[in-house]
């Protein structure tokens, strides 16, 4: 395990701590007031329904942008150029999957959870138990990816080195997140996520007009003084292939990423979940619509932010430093603003983390009680309903202190891998079988049951025979073989399959469509009959 | 604090029809005016980001080509999938303010008037 130096030179951990500290407590107390009305299931899950479209629209925006696109992708364009614009293209297209296909037809349909649309028309138990193992399994993974990333961070930001100090702070951002889901549920979740997106958009804004305005506001003088910075392959930086295009299978993996990127976000639980925070289609219309305004003008700023990093602060000092290519935002904001900038900006990268994984922590919690527990255990029972927020928000505590040990547990190592695979599971377990059970009249309980439980065996299953695993320098056991699979990214193949396994599930299986079910649910997807109401306080 | 239970995930009262909405001049026309847009949409943005991705995996000389100063191929077609994907929503948001929501809110009125 190796033990990060000291923090980013120049930076000033008092200050930084104590900028972070401000927005602990400013959140804590938006928490503890949302609090005061949230007491029914709906207030606990879907903060009543009540949300407006922008509001909600921010907040998806802030539960999406994780530290890893804030920082990761920064980085990547600094050291690689064109490559890292790649990842912000996948992940803002994919928007337009959720606007067209996804987020009306949900919100119309479903209360809480993924699994309430995808066991609407079906057999409740079967189908709802392989929906909540699904969302289980993409929450879990991309929260252990980001409480692993809050681990590195400190390292990077507040100079805490040694891996006590940062179990430490892998804890306290576990106690924070808990403390935010147990007392504010859904609606303080959704109140932290937008001040987080605010300050990271903010500060991603101000630092993009500062450097644009160093060059004249010539995007092209930037991306010329990127290149003289970037050594003899500095010119690469303009083209693509300078992280994928080394050989055959890395552009294979590459292809395989770009369409789990644009094919997994509508299937991510925690961003359907925002779905039901508003009080009809028109509105979760308009979330999508500012959310997908927002995460594009974000993606901008961060192309002419990692191109800055190239030119300001320039690779080498990049990759010399703690955190290599994620210290890349520091490093400029640092070269651009002195300290108290670093301190601005390394707050927000904490804040992005806090906002992300209460969002996650409150998805898994949600579909444990409502799907797991209500629904499954107990059948829809009416007394156990009222026992159902008690129980997630054990689930949440849960669920939290396992996310705690395990990003104090693969600390110091690399599990980047996980958020391509919550993105993969998302894409061949979830997508293909909403869009059957949305659009398709004749899928049935087989069809959902073969997709859902085929997409997330296929992708772990090809993970563990990938590189990633096995076989590679880079993998978590580099001296054992059983890597035949050699793409690190399974879409490619997982993704046509799990649909190929939904239609041969209800072709081949002998249960038939509930038709009348499929009349009701397509009825109330499209013209919102029936739907889940705002709760008014 | 005036809460009311949600309908939805409730058994759902005998009263609607569903079947019959469904098979309904209104809804069958609501439908494939909405299918008949958003199938062929997704199918061409999923497109153009699947040949946007090829040529950046694939055509490495003709991305890296500089059209002007140093702005190459690439960056202009990367730029220009954010401009399909705003162009995109707001086509998307003109065609359901305009045609869906209309149509939808007089089903919805037709069911839920029923029953109040």
């Amino acid at each position: 395990m190796k033990v990060l130096a000291a923090g980013v030179e120049g930076s000033n951990p008092t200050l930084n701590i104590s900028i972070f500290a401000v927005f602990v407590l400013i959140t804590l107390v938006i928490v503890f007031r949302a609090s005061r009305s949230t007491k029914t299931a709906t207030d606990f899950y879907a903060a009543g329904h009540s949300f407006t479209g922008p509001q909600n629209g921010i907040a998806i925006s802030g539960d999406y942008l994780s530290a890893a696109s804030f920082l990761g992708i920064a980085g990547a364009i600094a050291i690689y150029g064109y490559d890292g614009f790649l990842y912000s293209i996948g992940f803002l297209v994919a928007w337009l999957v959720a606007l067209l296909l996804v987020a009306e037809l949900l919100r119309n349909t479903g209360r809480f959870t993924m699994a309430d649309v995808l066991s609407f028309r079906m057999k409740q138990g079967p189908v709802r138990t392989a929906a909540a193992i699904s969302t289980l399994a993409v929450s879990f993974f991309y929260l252990l990816a980001q409480m692993n990333g809050a681990g590195g961070l400190v390292a990077l930001l507040l100079g805490v080195s040694g891996t006590a100090g940062q179990a430490v702070v892998v804890a306290v951002v576990g106690v924070i997140m808990i403390i935010y889901v147990l007392v504010g549920g859904m609606k303080g979740t959704t109140w932290v996520q937008i001040i987080k997106a605010v300050l990271l958009i903010v500060g991603a804004f101000v630092m993009t007009v500062w450097v644009l305005g160093k060059y004249g506001f010539n995007l092209s003088a930037l991306l010329g003084d990127a290149v003289a910075h970037g050594g003899k392959t500095g010119e690469a930086l303009l083209g693509p292939g300078k992280q994928y295009g080394a050989t055959s299978t890395s552009q294979l993996d590459f292809l395989s990423l770009g369409i789990a990127l644009v094919l997994g976000t509508a299937g991510l639980p925690h961003v359907l979940m925002r779905f039901y925070t508003v009080p009809t289609a028109k509105e979760a219309r308009r979330s999508v619509v500012w959310a997908i305004v927002l995460i594009g003008i974000f993606y901008l700023f961060t192309l002419v932010l990692g191109y800055g990093a190239g030119a300001l602060v320039g690779p080498e000092t990049i990759n010399g430093a703690p955190g290599k290519v994620n210290s890349a935002a520091p490093l400029l904001a640092l070269a651009l603003g002195g300290p108290i900038l670093l301190g601005l900006i390394s707050a927000v990268a904490f804040a992005t983390i806090l906002a992300v994984v209460a969002g996650l922590t409150i998805t898994a919690s949600a579909s444990f009680a409502h799907d797991i527990y209500v629904n499954v255990i107990k059948k829809g029972d009416r007394s156990a309903a009222k026992a159902e927020v008690k129980v997630a928000r054990w689930a949440a505590v849960v669920i939290g202190l396992v996310a705690i040990v395990g990003g104090i547990a693969t600390n110091g190592q690399n599990v980047a891998f996980l958020v391509a695979l919550a993105f993969a599971i998302a894409a061949s377990a979830n997508l293909p079988t909403i869009l059957y059970t949305l659009f398709w009249k004749r899928f049935n309980t087989t069809g959902s049951l073969w997709s859902i439980y085929g997409g997330v065996i296929i992708t772990v299953g090809l993970i563990v025979f990938s590189p990633v695993v096995s076989g590679a320098k880079t993998s978590i056991f580099p001296s054992a073989h059983f890597d035949w699979f050699p793409l690190s990214n399974p879409g490619l193949v997982s993704i046509p399959l799990s649909f190929l396994l939904g239609y041969l599930g209800t072709v081949l299986g002998k249960d038939r469509a509930d038709e009348a079910k499929y009349a009701e649910m397509e009825v109330r997807a499209i013209t919102g009959a029936h739907a889940a109401q705002a709760v008014h306080h | 604090m005036g809460t009311t239970e949600d309908s939805a995930a409730a058994p759902t009262p005998a009263a609607t029809d569903w079947s019959e909405v469904q098979a309904s001049p209104d809804f069958a026309e609501l439908r494939r005016r909405l299918r008949g847009f958003v199938f062929p949409m997704a199918g061409l943005f999923l497109a153009w980001y699947l040949l946007y991705v090829l040529l950046a995996d694939y055509a490495h000389g003709f991305m890296s080509t500089k059209l002007f100063g140093n702005i190459t191929v690439g960056l202009l077609f990367g730029l220009l999938q954010f401009v399909s994907t705003f162009v995109i929503t707001g086509l998307y948001v003109r065609f359901a303010n305009r045609v869906v929501d209309p149509a939808a809110d007089k089903i919805w009125h037709e069911i839920e008037g029923e029953q109040p």
